[in-house]
């Protein structure tokens, strides 16, 4: 094997500055997109437990879509088709006008992604409640609404605490397709920093640090988080 | 949307035939070698051999960590390189790809074990069986046959992960719907129907997956 090696080029100015913007843009697209995705994620995810049957085919067949489409695909789809298809005004004002269309597109496109699957996390969390503490509910005279605002979500939402993290450390790993449509965020910058500097195993060890340095401090929170939010003797399913 | 021209799909269909048939094949042999890897770095973590044990977990963490586009990145940089000589990009991709996804399979594969009660174990060790007959008789027969489901699961993640050999251009169905896209100026033609072959495959899958849980509990 024939290599130089050369560390410092990571801490050279222009190299470093590249690796700290791309950490910014990383964690600019994952936590935005993270909002969205719990925002549509919970509306859809309580929609497939709705008795409504439109409202739960509606949602079913949102979280049907945006799971069985690549995300690189959809992510086009925002980028290069929506522009296209939409009335010439907004076509052209997505195009022009638009500040940062790179960075909207992914937060957009990753986000709905990702809420298919908050979506599915949410669902099974309200099923693992079981039939009983609804049907208690209902017996008091609760209506649906307030079954799911006093019963069904204050229970759910804890009980999917932990799978929830794993989404959260996806949204972080999928954030990285942002590249495709031209955002340098970290694993950008590190492929940038390979091509310019020909040290390919620095950078992209560089970028392999920074996201296990993420994961470990998200696992971490995460631990803190369950452990405040479990429910003492409840075993669930989710 | 008043000019959506369908000819564009029709007059390259072999070619996009080719892509799809690579994405296809790259699937497969990723399963294939993810499930092998994936069961061999099961066993090594639940061997009890604290250096096989840690060595298995510490990959598996890793490799769950950071996103699959690095992933391929290293191996395209690492694998000619080790290698003296570069060896083209869908062997590079093949690579990539068994080393990602068997950490995931192995995750899989350790719960389908566990989750094989101790008695089989024990059973098996009373008859006189080796640590590796019980497990290629007793332990990952029942394992395999509990864990098919979500074995298909995430063989349906693995196709639509192989999209992303676009970032090397490897010419799978995404590349080549990209390069029809570009040379046609027919972005939105070819983008949607890039995501409708991958729905319908994707759908058939999941169909697939939910009747093999009503075949299990049934």
């Amino acid at each position: 094997m024939n290599y130089n090696w050369n560390w410092s080029v990571l801490f050279e100015e222009e190299y470093l500055g590249w690796l700290i913007s791309g950490v910014g843009w990383t964690f600019a697209v994952a936590l935005v997109a993270w909002v969205l995705a719990l925002a549509v994620g919970v509306l859809v995810g309580v929609g497939r437990t709705l008795p409504s049957k439109p409202v739960a085919f509606i949602c079913t067949a949102y979280v049907e879509l945006f799971r069985n489409v690549p995300l690189l695909v959809q992510l086009f789809l925002w980028y290069f088709v929506v522009p296209e298809i939409v009335p010439d005004d907004m076509g052209r004002w997505l195009k022009r006008d638009l500040p940062n269309p790179e960075y909207v597109t992914a937060v957009i496109g990753l986000g709905l992604y990702t809420a298919s699957r908050v979506a599915e996390q949410v669902r099974a969390g309200i099923n693992a409640v079981g039939s009983g503490l609804t049907n208690a509910a209902y017996a008091n005279g609760f209506s649906t609404a307030q079954t799911y605002r006093y019963v069904l979500l204050p229970i759910s939402f804890r009980l999917i605490v932990p799978p929830m993290t794993s989404e959260f450390l996806t949204i972080f790993k999928n954030s990285s397709l942002a590249l495709t449509i031209g955002l340098l965020e970290l694993t950008a910058q590190s492929q940038q920093i390979a091509e310019y500097t020909f040290q390919g195993f620095e950078a992209f060890t560089a970028a392999t640090v920074i996201y296990v340095v993420i994961a470990l401090g998200a696992t971490l929170i995460a631990q803190l988080l369950e452990k405040h939010t479990r429910i003492p003797g409840f075993v669930g399913k989710a | 949307m008043s000019d959506f021209d369908l000819s564009v799909i029709a007059d390259n269909l072999p070619f996009l035939w080719q892509g799809l048939q690579l994405s296809l094949f790259l699937t497969l042999l990723a399963i294939v070698g993810g499930i092998i890897l994936g069961t061999v770095l099961a066993l090594m973590r639940l061997s009890g051999f604290a250096p096989l044990s840690l060595f298995a977990a510490a990959y598996v963490n890793l490799i769950r960590s950071v996103p699959l586009i690095l992933v391929i990145f290293w191996f395209y940089f690492l694998v000619p390189l080790a290698l003296g000589r570069p060896i083209g990009g869908f062997y590079s991709a093949l690579i990539a790809f068994v080393m990602f996804e068997a950490a995931y399979y192995s995750e899989i594969i350790r719960a389908g074990i566990q989750s094989i009660r101790k008695g089989q174990v024990h059973a098996g060790q009373a008859t006189g069986l080796s640590y590796w007959q019980i497990q290629r008789y007793v332990v990952l027969p029942q394992a395999f046959r509990n864990m098919i489901p979500i074995l298909v699961t995430q063989g349906i993640i693995l196709f639509q992960d192989t999209s992303l050999v676009f970032v090397v251009s490897l010419r799978d169905f995404m590349t080549v719907s990209s390069i029809v896209a570009r040379t046609e100026g027919r972005l939105a033609e070819m983008y949607v129907f890039a995501a409708l072959v991958y729905f319908v495959i994707c759908f058939a899958g999941s169909l697939l997956v939910r009747h093999l849980q009503k075949a299990k509990t049934a």
